[in-house]
């Protein structure tokens, strides 16, 4: 008898290792809100497969990654941005015989590159805003990025409301901001305020402190603390704005996030030794800065921020809120004006065909 | 003077050189002169916030001039303009007394348009030059205080590539009042090379734009070696990449005033980390020159353009009366004829000293 319950018990204990365990299930017992969980399944139903082929689909299409750096000139934008992704994706890599000025206005380029790593491609677009907070006079120097935000939405609304639509509609809009502060260790700056304050309601914006190399570590923690007080005595929000945390997870994780925003970086391109390894880093008489230590500056924070754990959130934000709230936006325009979804004030006063009322 | 009355001076003379007057004795007395009553020196600081003024002006002279200092957040900066706060200190090493002003320009280049903000700087500048003119022209001139500005740091970002249409536009209109030496502040966030660039593309951008900045006088050649190196040293070095510090750090076994970070330590006095030593040398060994440049030439171009144009000095100023002393102008009589009648008065000054020398000269040939 005993032998018999020793060898059922090996039994069951080998049929636990097994994915999908048998005894019968009880549907019942389990059955809350109709969730039925795995090892309540009778047979191996192949549901987590689907990993798989999303993987694969997704691998095959690619990702679109869209990030604009704003700040003043000097602030090293380009170089962090190359940093960042680990090759030449600046706008002033790309330009031949690239010479620094001051820009009289303020432009946008955008500038595409198709990057690929362990078979996975990401078409990576940098939309640089030279010209940015350089002037004297630099009231309204915003205003040409924030119809640049919202023309790429209005492109994307279009394409959603047409008849016939492409399958996967080219994404350009703007995933994430970066607005570049520099280091002063005093307060924000007006001309940071506003800017903030006006991007926030319509961008992911991600804060940084440029060329933390200046700073000491008690002058960062002050700085950090005072732009985080400032940002809050504005309402301004950053990204990651706590409205949009799912679960408790995500929380703890933005939290610890929120806590050290904005991040500290230094960015370069230029490699040297240390102690036999090749790092990143700024050489100075003083002492080598290295970009990718925790302990120097914070690049790596941001790079695992904005690339290996939020990249995908940075685009769901986008897409789910902050087009969400154009598009009822300009819906609701539309319908107040008791016409058809017309094209944006700006540009004329006609009214689109009406491809477009059927869709609203 | 004989040779024994010479000797009886006994202490002033040097029996072993005869011939020798006394009076190679001058530079002591105007020397001891001096000291009693001490020097006065005006500095104005000019940059936006966060490039460490207040910090390299504390550093360099080893005091701290802003002890209650608050530092305005974002949101009072909206509203403020710019605001000039002057703070006087006495410093005394070795029996020389110093009387130090410094003045501050607070609020500059912060607002979001900065298209005016200069222009209570300049206003500052002018009402020095107006309030020493009219002392000056004044009956009691024992105790003139000498407020005017002799040097203006002007503090550029290291952040940009060069200068800033600001910085163009400022050190532009202040070049013809007051000694401008531009400063690249926070230079610890360059490494040489970038320092190097910096500073040539500044100094091209200075003469593009025809900006004159303070030069200093080389050497003279009766000078000795050291001295003439050191001039080309400073010389080559403008403008001065400096960090600022009052912080005592210990470094290699010794107390260094320095910053530290995790990777290494900074040290402001060390000439391989930053040109704080030179910006002080220049301004220790210039002083004077600065003093002087100030009196003879921007002061004097204040004032030939302000008796130009014309119109009361003030209430009680006159220019030496040489006419007898006129009634108060008429509001209505034209500009021109003001200014005729001034160049006519300054002719009038100028014959009337060409006659008292010649009546000098003519007593000292007696």
């Amino acid at each position: 008898m005993e032998e018999e319950k020793e060898v059922m018990e090996e039994r069951e204990v080998k049929e636990r290792v097994v994915e999908i365990e048998h005894p019968l299930p009880c549907l019942t017992e389990s059955d809350t809100q109709g969730i039925i969980k795995g090892r309540d399944l009778f047979g191996y139903v192949g549901i987590e497969a689907v990993l798989d082929q999303m993987r694969r689909k997704t691998m095959k299409a690619g990702f679109e990654f869209n990030i604009m750096v704003v700040g003043q000139s000097g602030l090293g934008k380009s170089t962090l941005v190359n940093t960042l992704f680990k090759s030449k994706v600046s706008r002033k890599s790309c330009t031949p015989n690239y010479e620094e000025k001051i820009s009289k206005t303020v432009q946008l380029q955008s500038v595409s590159h198709i990057i690929e790593e362990k078979g996975v491609k990401m078409k990576l677009t940098v939309v640089d805003t030279p010209g940015f907070g350089d002037q004297i006079n630099n009231e309204n120097c915003w205003e040409p990025i924030v119809k640049y935000v919202n023309e790429q939405y209005e492109k994307y609304l279009k394409e959603e409301l047409n008849v016939n639509r492409k399958r996967r509609i080219p994404d350009t809009r703007v995933h994430c901001c970066v607005y570049f502060l520099p280091a002063t260790g005093h307060w924000l700056r007006p001309i940071d305020v506003e800017f903030m304050r006006r991007l926030g309601k319509i961008v992911s914006i991600v804060p940084v402190i440029a060329k933390a190399d200046t700073l000491t570590l008690e002058e960062r923690l002050e700085f950090k603390q005072r732009i985080r007080q400032d940002l809050q005595a504005n309402g301004i929000r950053v990204y990651p704005q706590n409205e949009y945390d799912e679960d408790t997870e995500d929380r703890i994780l933005n939290d610890k996030i929120r806590e050290n925003i904005p991040f500290a970086v230094v960015g370069t391109d230029k490699e040297h030794q240390v102690n036999g390894n090749k790092v990143l880093g700024r050489k100075t008489k003083w002492g080598i800065i290295e970009v990718e230590n925790v302990a120097h500056c914070e690049f790596a924070h941001l790079r695992d921020l904005l690339i290996r754990s939020h990249l995908q959130d940075l685009k769901d934000v986008t897409h789910n809120i902050h087009y969400e709230t154009y598009r009822v936006k300009r819906l609701n325009e539309s319908n107040a004006n008791g016409q058809a979804l017309s094209p944006l004030n700006r540009e004329n006063g006609t009214l689109e065909k009406s491809d477009a009322e059927s869709h609203l | 003077m004989s040779q024994a009355e010479k000797l009886k001076q006994g202490q002033f003379t040097n029996p072993e050189t005869p011939g020798y007057v006394g009076f190679a004795n001058l530079p002591n007395q105007v020397h001891r002169k001096s000291v009693k009553k001490g020097f006065e020196f005006t500095l104005m600081v000019v940059g936006e916030s966060g490039l460490g003024k207040s910090t390299l002006i504390n550093s360099l002279f080893l005091t701290d001039l802003y002890p209650e200092r608050v530092i305005p957040g974002a949101a009072e900066k909206i509203e403020r303009t710019v605001q000039i706060e002057a703070s006087t200190v006495e410093i005394e090493e070795r029996g020389v007394k110093l009387r130090l002003t410094v003045v501050d320009t607070p609020g500059y280049g912060d607002a979001i348009n900065s298209q005016d903000c200069f222009n209570t700087i300049i206003a500052y500048i002018d009402d020095q030059f107006e309030r020493y003119l009219h002392d000056e022209s004044g009956l009691n001139r024992r105790h003139i205080v000498d407020n005017r500005v002799h040097c203006c740091f002007y503090f550029i970002s290291p952040l940009g590539h060069g200068l800033k249409p600001l910085d163009v536009q400022f050190m532009k209109a202040i070049h013809n009042k007051v000694n401008v030496v531009p400063v690249i502040a926070k230079a610890d966030t360059l490494t040489l090379r970038e320092r190097e660039r910096l500073k040539r593309r500044i100094l091209d951008e200075i003469d593009e734009h025809g900006i004159k900045i303070y030069h200093l006088p080389d050497a003279e050649s009766d000078e000795d070696e050291d001295f003439k190196e050191q001039t080309r040293i400073l010389k080559a070095s403008i403008p001065f990449a400096v960090v600022g510090s009052n912080q005592q750090i210990e470094a290699k076994g010794k107390k260094v005033r320095g910053r530290l970070y995790p990777w290494g330590v900074v040290e402001v006095e060390n000439p391989e980390h930053n040109d704080f030593l030179k910006l002080r040398t220049m301004l220790i060994t210039h002083m004077q020159d600065l003093q002087e440049v100030t009196q003879d030439l921007h002061y004097e171009n204040f004032r030939s353009e302000r008796l130009k144009r014309g119109g009361r000095l003030s209430s009680h100023g006159y220019i030496l009366p040489l006419s007898p002393a006129k009634g108060p102008e008429p509001e209505e009589m034209d500009k021109d004829i003001i200014l005729q009648e001034k160049e006519a008065e300054l002719r009038r000054m100028q014959e009337m000293i060409a006659k008292m020398q010649a009546q000098m000269q003519k007593q000292g040939d007696e």
